[in-house]
């Protein structure tokens, strides 16, 4: 696969992603391809989408893409900025956020996830940052969205460490395809253009369930590409 | 009243070996220059706290200052591990440290409890995971619908120290912009440090901004540039250059040393 063709997969899920977020959804974003995905909705199809950021953000509208959560450019652009306590409190246990984006390093068939550690939790191969606002995210969003690239160290059998629950996982987007959940399993919906379901099941660490109406998701427009370069580009 | 000090004596008259001690800033005003005057004075077996421990608690982790970290988070924000806590965690390096692990909304609720002087904070949170087994979590039913919730412990620091804009010189202090749970680490701690910018003489408000009287803090320490590489909004930004170069620093135990050496221990203290 070419450096080009890695780069557009990139692009991908940021657009498809963004695509799934209507002008009146409150989402909760993380840094890198959430905060891309969110900012591109804003850029494009849905100018009104409220963007809100665990640093106690609510409302943020930045003109470049934020390198960290708590970037100054997110609180000076914000409709309100709230204390930490009152965000979890108020805001996301409070039922005000419609989708939730959500990264990790492992993910099953259920949608549990863990960034917490590689192996056991008292001898850890790798110990992982952790699992920050995952936990409440992952229960107290109406959508729960994950973005991932998918390969068989990342898509597995059995999560090392649950970090946050996959009741509310309706969209696994990656840089091959869609899953989505269908009787309790995530499964394939969708591939995106040059790949096949065969390459997403070698990128699966279980045996991958495939929907029978499996399709492609439309490639980004132009319009779509152009917004999304411009604000990498800022 | 809080009494305006040096940091070095702020830090030497309130930080004792072994103190349970709260560092906050959530991305915005980390206390960076309090950390390293803590790593100056050589402070041993602190149980640290904060949510999102990043390069200033790789730094008091690599320098043996630490036994114990209660945390939700602790990553290079948007660069990924801490390479200094990993390697106390996976090798014991330069001592083995003891984790208490707890999602961001449980140690929100266990400041505001603490704030609150009540003994545990309640939330809706944990289920399902495998955080539920490892953190000192409980659970209560609610007396009036029956609803199982999570109960976390308070937080109640030996010492709480953050980092605002400005005080005035009778000690009260204002921070604004994000301000993470500075006001509950604060509120929640035996004894309290906050570092500031500046000294003025007349605090001027400033919408949504957070206000500490004098009075419910110990010491006000002025500390200028005290958050760098964090910021301070309205005075400087955020160095993120030096967010990826701590990468390269801190992976390695000899270079982390020499840094320290370099950078700390052989620098005047503010």
């Amino acid at each position: 696969m070419s450096a080009v063709a890695e780069y557009i997969r990139d692009e991908m899920m940021a657009v498809e992603a963004a695509r799934r977020l209507g002008n009146d959804t409150v989402c909760f974003v993380g840094i890198g391809l959430p905060s891309l995905a969110a900012n591109l909705a804003r850029a494009t199809h849905a100018p009104g989408c409220k963007l809100v950021y665990e640093s106690g953000t609510i409302g943020a509208k930045p003109f470049r893409l934020p390198l960290s959560i708590g970037d100054g450019e997110l609180a000076d652009s914000a409709d309100a900025v709230v204390s930490v306590p009152e965000m979890f409190a108020y805001w996301l246990q409070g039922r005000r956020i419609d989708v939730g984006f959500l990264g990790a390093a492992q993910i099953d068939r259920h949608g549990n996830l863990n960034s917490t550690v590689i192996g056991p939790y008292d001898s850890p191969k790798v110990r992982l940052p952790g699992a920050g606002g995952a936990p409440e995210i992952a229960t107290s969003v109406r959508d729960v969205f994950v973005m991932l690239r998918q390969s068989p160290r990342t898509f597995v059998e059995r999560v090392d460490f649950v970090s946050s629950v996959g009741s509310r996982v309706r969209l696994v987007v990656t840089d091959l395809g869609i899953l989505e959940p269908r009787d309790g399993e995530l499964t394939l919906t969708r591939v995106h253009r040059g790949v096949t379901v065969d390459d997403a099941r070698e990128a699966t660490g279980w045996e991958l369930r495939v929907a029978d109406d499996v399709g492609e998701t439309e490639p980004p427009s132009d319009r779509e590409l152009t917004a999304l370069r411009e604000l990498k580009a800022r | 009243m809080a009494d305006t000090v040096s940091l070095s004596d702020a830090v030497a008259e309130l930080v004792r070996d072994g103190d349970t001690v709260a560092l906050e800033g959530f991305t915005h005003l980390i206390p960076h220059a309090a950390g390293h005057e803590l790593i100056r004075q050589g402070r041993r077996d602190l149980a640290l706290i904060r949510m999102t421990p990043d390069i200033v608690y790789d730094q008091l982790i690599g320098a043996g200052c630490a036994q114990k970290l209660t945390f939700s988070w602790g990553g290079n924000p948007g660069v990924g591990s801490l390479h200094r806590l990993r390697d106390a965690v996976e090798n014991g390096w330069p001592r083995p440290l003891e984790l208490e692990e707890h999602s961001h909304a449980g140690m929100a609720a266990a400041y505001a409890a603490g704030a609150s002087n009540l003994p545990f904070g309640v939330l809706r949170g944990y289920a399902g995971t495998d955080l539920a087994e490892r953190a000192p979590i409980g659970w209560v039913d609610c007396p009036f619908t029956g609803e199982r919730l999570a109960a976390v412990r308070a937080h109640r620091p030996d010492v709480g120290i953050v980092h605002a804009q400005q005080a005035d010189r009778r000690g009260n202090v204002q921070l604004w912009g994000i301000a993470g749970v500075q006001k509950e680490v604060v509120l929640a701690s035996a004894r309290s440090l906050v570092t500031v910018e500046e000294v003025v003489d007349e605090l001027e408000p400033r919408p949504g901004a957070v206000v500490l009287p004098s009075w419910t803090i110990d010491f006000v320490a002025p500390a200028p540039g005290g958050a760098r590489p964090s910021y301070a909004h309205g005075y400087y930004e955020r160095d993120n250059d030096f967010y990826v170069a701590w990468d390269e620093i801190s992976r390695d135990r000899d270079t982390f040393k020499e840094w320290i050496e370099e950078h700390v221990l052989n620098a005047v203290p503010a």
